[in-house]
């Protein structure tokens, strides 16, 4: 009887004490970026990597999203006789809630899932164990410079995936079903508020790089060393990513709307 | 059997317990490496090769007893002492653990462009020099993924000693490689121990290739360990040794009788 309350407990310890561990992690991965010498050309490297090799994903999936958003927006709003009203519908459901999540999401399934598979697989291979024989710190030369690429990266294709959406919206709203092109943006402009909306956005996709870093590279970095280890931490990475993504994303909305 | 510790150990394990859950690794193993000779460690697999030699770099900490490397105990170091530690060990992983992402000349020099602090011209010459050394001249453009296995254990070798360290831990340099291959790893380390005057520490369950190459072998036996020169061994008498070693005669002369039917 008592079993289900022990195995919430055992749970929770467990849950803490990884959260600790990741704590300690992440605390490493600091002290390692703010260390000499520092590594920028794994960074540009690893920016390439994260970001660049995801634009075409993320700037794809935006111009659909605004598309969609467009369409059922305009289908919606002309029912009230509201429709001059879709570019603030769009904008605003974009540059607070879609842009930073999707962007965070996607980012997680194509860089995130890639960061962690790469550096499990370094582990399993020893290639991590042979950089420390070599007195180099793997978390130094391999590890922060991916965290810090997702956290700068992470911006910037959401601001991307922003901008194709909106287009994507004109392009449904204005081109497709003849709303006046100036009225669209003339409603976007009006609407949103840079300190409110687009700094806002700018900080969900900060907070969320940081946690995708860290996430990834926390689990391939403690990944069981075999090809089994490498799939579980690649899907753990996906999962615990994601999910944290659509739960940091409610709080950081709610800090936002009571300390605006 | 117990030969005689050597006079002048560079490396040396004392009183050494390791378990891994209820798996005991090793109980009060008692061992030491010659300074400036070749000792091949042998046993059985699950004996705990390489994880002595994972030890001995630091990679591993026991539960108990000592590991002394050049006279200093490296048990209680910490990771960023360690590294001063390992400035004096090259390593040859199994699988080479070159870094996938870099060329074979950028991983041959990584070692220097990280703690040498020369210019890039002097690490270039650094590098071919180490090539031409274990036979490969021409590959440093190439990336680990286009070599061939042999080829990745000697771009490996050129790596571990790339630093000129005083010792070199081989962690089954022949493993999957064919005779030739084998061959060309032994005669490189013998050759670096010959000419180098380096500590070789060789992991290695490979019967033929230990007894042509080590002045000194230590066989790992249920988390303990026997010592002495593969002369004394041979007469040890000792039936665990002998079973192992008619063992792998045994097996020779299956491979060879059924390469001669092939």
């Amino acid at each position: 009887m008592l079993a289900p309350v022990r195995s919430l407990g055992f749970g929770g310890v467990r849950l803490v004490a990884e959260l600790g561990r990741m704590a300690v992690f992440a605390g490493s991965v600091l002290r390692a970026l703010l260390r000499p010498p520092p590594r920028l050309g794994r960074l540009v490297q690893e920016i390439y990597d994260t970001g660049f090799l995801s634009l075409a994903i993320v700037g794809g999936s935006g111009a659909a999203v605004g598309a969609v958003l467009g369409l059922q927006g305009y289908n919606t709003l002309v029912r009230f006789g509201a429709e001059e009203s879709l570019g603030a519908v769009v904008g605003l459901s974009l540059i607070r809630e879609l842009g930073p999540v999707l962007t965070g999401l996607l980012v997680t399934g194509r860089a995130g899932s890639a960061m962690a598979a790469e550096i499990a697989s370094m582990l399993a291979t020893q290639q991590l164990d042979g950089l420390r024989m070599m007195s180099i710190d793997p978390v130094h030369l391999v590890v922060a410079p991916k965290a810090l690429a997702m956290f700068l990266v992470m911006p910037l294709l959401n601001a991307l995936f922003i901008v194709t959406a909106l287009g994507g919206g004109y392009a449904v709203g204005v081109s497709l079903l003849g709303l006046d092109g100036g009225t669209y943006f003339t409603s976007l402009e009006s609407s949103v508020d840079f300190e409110n909306d687009v700094a806002g956005s700018g900080i969900k996709s900060l907070a969320f790089g940081a946690l995708v870093g860290l996430v990834a590279t926390y689990r391939g970095y403690t990944a069981t060393p075999n090809a089994a280890g490498v799939s579980a931490a690649t899907t753990s990475t996906v999962v615990v990513a994601s999910v944290s993504i659509l739960i940091l994303d409610y709080f950081i909305t709610a800090l936002w709307d009571v300390y605006p | 059997m117990h030969a005689a510790a050597p006079s002048d150990p560079h490396v040396e394990a004392r009183d050494v317990g390791l378990s891994f859950g209820n798996r005991v690794v090793f109980q009060d193993l008692d061992c030491a490496f010659p300074r400036g000779r070749i000792t091949v460690l042998m046993g059985g697999s699950g004996a705990g090769k390489s994880t002595l030699l994972r030890m001995i770099g630091g990679l591993e900490r026991p539960d108990r007893g000592s590991i002394r490397v050049a006279g200093e105990e490296i048990t209680g170091l910490r990771e960023s002492e360690l590294f001063r530690v390992r400035q004096r060990i090259g390593m040859l992983f199994q699988g080479g653990a070159l870094l996938d992402s870099l060329s074979v000349a950028e991983n041959v020099g990584l070692p220097l462009h990280e703690h040498a602090g020369l210019p890039a011209d002097a690490i270039a010459a650094e590098v071919q020099r180490r090539l031409d050394s274990v036979g490969l001249p021409d590959v440093g453009d190439l990336l680990p993924s286009q070599l061939s296995g042999g080829m990745v254990r000697r771009i490996a070798l050129a790596r571990a000693i790339v630093r000129d360290p005083e010792i070199v831990l081989c962690d089954e340099p022949f493993s999957g490689l064919d005779p030739l291959n084998v061959r060309r790893i032994e005669a490189l380390l013998v050759r670096l121990n010959q000419r180098l005057g380096l500590t070789l520490i060789v992991a290695s369950h490979h019967v033929t290739s230990a007894f042509r190459m080590a002045h000194h072998l230590v066989f790992l036996l249920q988390g303990a360990a026997i010592t002495g020169t593969p002369e004394e061994l041979e007469a040890s008498g000792d039936p665990r040794v002998e079973q192992f070693f008619a063992a792998d005669r045994e097996a020779e002369a299956e491979v060879q009788a059924w390469e001669g039917t092939g």
